[in-house]
């Protein structure tokens, strides 16, 4: 493994992503990418569709494979990780919470947490103790039963951040976590996300279009044509 | 694993069409199974029934009774042989009985069988004029005491008890004395019957393990020698039986296994974005398709257990004798392991559709 700073839960340097098209082109997703952040930082990532700010989040949280550059998260080099090791990655380095918060339908809240540990590390009464703490500090502990069916949209958005949080990730990544709800709902979303990696002393990135929630971020970073501005 | 369970526990509703076609297809397939077997039963009970280690038919016979002829001499040959024991004679003729309290049409097809050697649960031949009959001749009215009229010359059988499982080509047997036997023979086909001291084949004990080849070399080729399992599976028609069925059998898994991989696909396909996510936070694609098979297997599980029990229910309540179905734990095991195999098989029709969901389908990629 290759030393990193100390401090940093995110290391990305010079990070190019090209996709080779049917016809042969190449399109540059992710193009010279460089982004540090800290252990407990938050930043959004703005930037108008096709972008490239979920191609560089799904770098970072090894979904996808860079084509070129170096990525670190939590002090794990991931630059050359196989997709079996990128599996494990994500089992126990990173959370994400997704556009449709994505919750599985037939499990009730406390089970949607559990699945992290069914799918990973199976650790089972720690992990249960874990999601009945989680759920409590979320404001859940009385819907910890009930399918995403009977809860509302911030109620399951609470549970998407709460499964994204039981492994313990270095970072947690965030596509669009507003984008479904209506402003106030949206701003108290981020209220929460702020808090609850601020109190936990892990990293963000929060991936928005919406210029109005970046006040929670602690910067913003511009990403346009796959390039990231400052 | 854990999370395909809860889902078929949850959900119950959307495996409920698979679950009540694969039920049907159950059904078919055990009872095919048992319509082959009851055929089977019924065609080769008076053989397989035989506590023998050979029958001897003539050379040309082709293992038919009608085509055999024993004459004494051949016999004496037969019993000469190294490692025999003992040597039976046996013969048989089908005929139709007409039993009493039945119109005149009304006829019960019996294979009326004169023996020497106890047939295992056949008791020693009955006095002259009497005879054992299998208890599936009870379908047709015939009871303990009765009296019935075989052939067209009504040659008159007493009925003194009943036999189990011991029917021939699709027919009750009678099991009487060679003597009652020889005689219906003579009566009622004039053109086939046999002096005395002949029979149509031998029923022949022994200690040798190539009792047949021994046999047929003792006596020069005169004699077409079969093990039991050997006469079972040369009696004109069974192969041919057990071949149609085994096809339409195998047809049937084909199908269950099309319904079973069609149902999964389509299944799979809809929980794309489900798995996206799992595959985001962490889940193998070993993981997702394990829980494709054990759902998929709980299913035809189920199904097959509901068909099990329909099927044993109808064998209870189809009467004896009425059609040859034959239900046995050995055939609803192997139909409920075949039904498993293809659930398992079906399954792989959406491993490669498992294996190409790509977790980053779960955030997108074009933003």
């Amino acid at each position: 493994m290759t030393a990193t700073t100390v401090g940093t839960a995110l290391e990305m340097s010079d990070v190019r992503k090209v996709y080779t098209m049917g016809d042969g082109s190449e399109v540059v997703a992710l193009d010279h990418a460089t982004l540090t952040l800290g252990h407990d930082e938050m930043v959004a990532l703005v930037g108008p569709s096709g972008s490239g700010k979920t191609t560089l989040c799904s770098i970072a949280g090894g979904i996808l494979s860079a084509t070129q550059g170096r990525i670190v998260v939590g002090g794990e080099d991931i630059s050359d990780h196989d997709a079996k090791e990128l599996t494990k990655f994500r089992q126990n380095k990173v959370g994400f919470v997704f556009q449709s918060v994505n919750l599985v339908p037939f499990l009730t809240a406390r089970e949607n947490l559990l699945v992290v540990d069914e799918l990973g590390r199976r650790i089972g009464a720690p992990a249960r103790e874990r999601a009945d703490q989680l759920l409590e500090e979320l404001g859940l502990a009385d819907r910890a039963k009930n399918l995403p069916s009977q809860l509302s949209g911030g109620q399951r958005q609470r549970v998407a951040i709460g499964r994204a949080l039981m492994n313990d990730p270095a970072l947690v990544l965030f596509d669009e976590p507003t984008s479904a709800l209506d402003t106030k709902l949206g701003e108290q979303v981020m209220e929460l996300i702020q808090n609850e990696m601020k109190s936990r002393d892990i990293a963000a990135v929060v991936v928005t279009h919406d210029e109005r929630i970046t006040h929670y971020c602690d910067r913003s970073v511009h990403i346009v044509d796959g390039r990231l501005e400052a | 694993m854990r999370l395909a369970l809860k889902e078929l526990r949850r959900r119950p509703g959307r495996f409920t069409v698979a679950t009540i076609i694969l039920t049907l297809i159950a059904i078919l397939l055990m009872f095919l199974g048992g319509l082959l077997d009851g055929l089977i039963a019924s065609s080769t009970g008076a053989i397989r029934a035989q506590a023998a280690d050979a029958i001897v038919y003539s050379d040309t016979a082709q293992a038919s009774f009608v085509r055999s002829r024993i004459e004494p001499d051949v016999r004496a040959e037969v019993e000469g042989v190294g490692g025999v024991t003992e040597v039976g004679g046996i013969g048989n003729v089908q005929l139709g009985a007409r039993v009493p309290g039945n119109g005149p049409r009304d006829l019960a097809s019996v294979a009326l069988f004169g023996y020497e050697l106890a047939p295992d649960g056949v008791p020693e031949p009955p006095p002259y004029g009497q005879a054992w009959a299998d208890e599936t001749i009870k379908a047709s009215g015939v009871e303990e005491g009765m009296t019935i009229e075989v052939g067209p010359a009504r040659t008159p059988i007493e009925i003194v008890g009943f036999v189990s499982d011991t029917n021939f080509n699709g027919q009750s047997s009678l099991w009487a004395s060679p003597d009652t036997w020889r005689d219906a023979l003579a009566a009622n086909r004039p053109d086939a019957q046999l002096g005395p001291g002949v029979f149509q084949a031998l029923v022949v004990r022994g200690d040798d393990s190539d009792l047949t080849t021994a046999i047929d070399e003792a006596t020069g080729g005169a004699t077409d020698s079969y093990t039991i399992d050997g006469a079972v599976a040369a009696i004109p028609g069974v192969t041919e039986q057990q071949n149609t069925f085994n096809q339409i059998i195998g047809v049937t898994v084909a199908i269950a296994l099309v319904v079973i991989g069609l149902f999964f696909a389509l299944l799979t396909v809809e929980r794309t974005s489900l798995y996206g996510v799992l595959k985001a936070i962490g889940a193998k694609s070993s993981t997702i398709f394990g829980g494709l098979v054990v759902q998929a297997v709980v299913v035809t599980g189920i199904a097959a257990a509901i068909a099990g029990a329909l099927v044993v229910v109808l064998d209870l309540v189809i009467p004896p004798g009425s059609i040859p179905l034959l239900v046995t734990p050995g055939r609803i095991i192997v139909s409920v392991v075949l039904l498993l195999a293809a659930a398992v098989l079906g399954c792989t029709f959406s491993l490669r559709r498992v294996l190409r969901i790509d977790p980053a389908s779960a955030i997108g990629t074009t933003s």
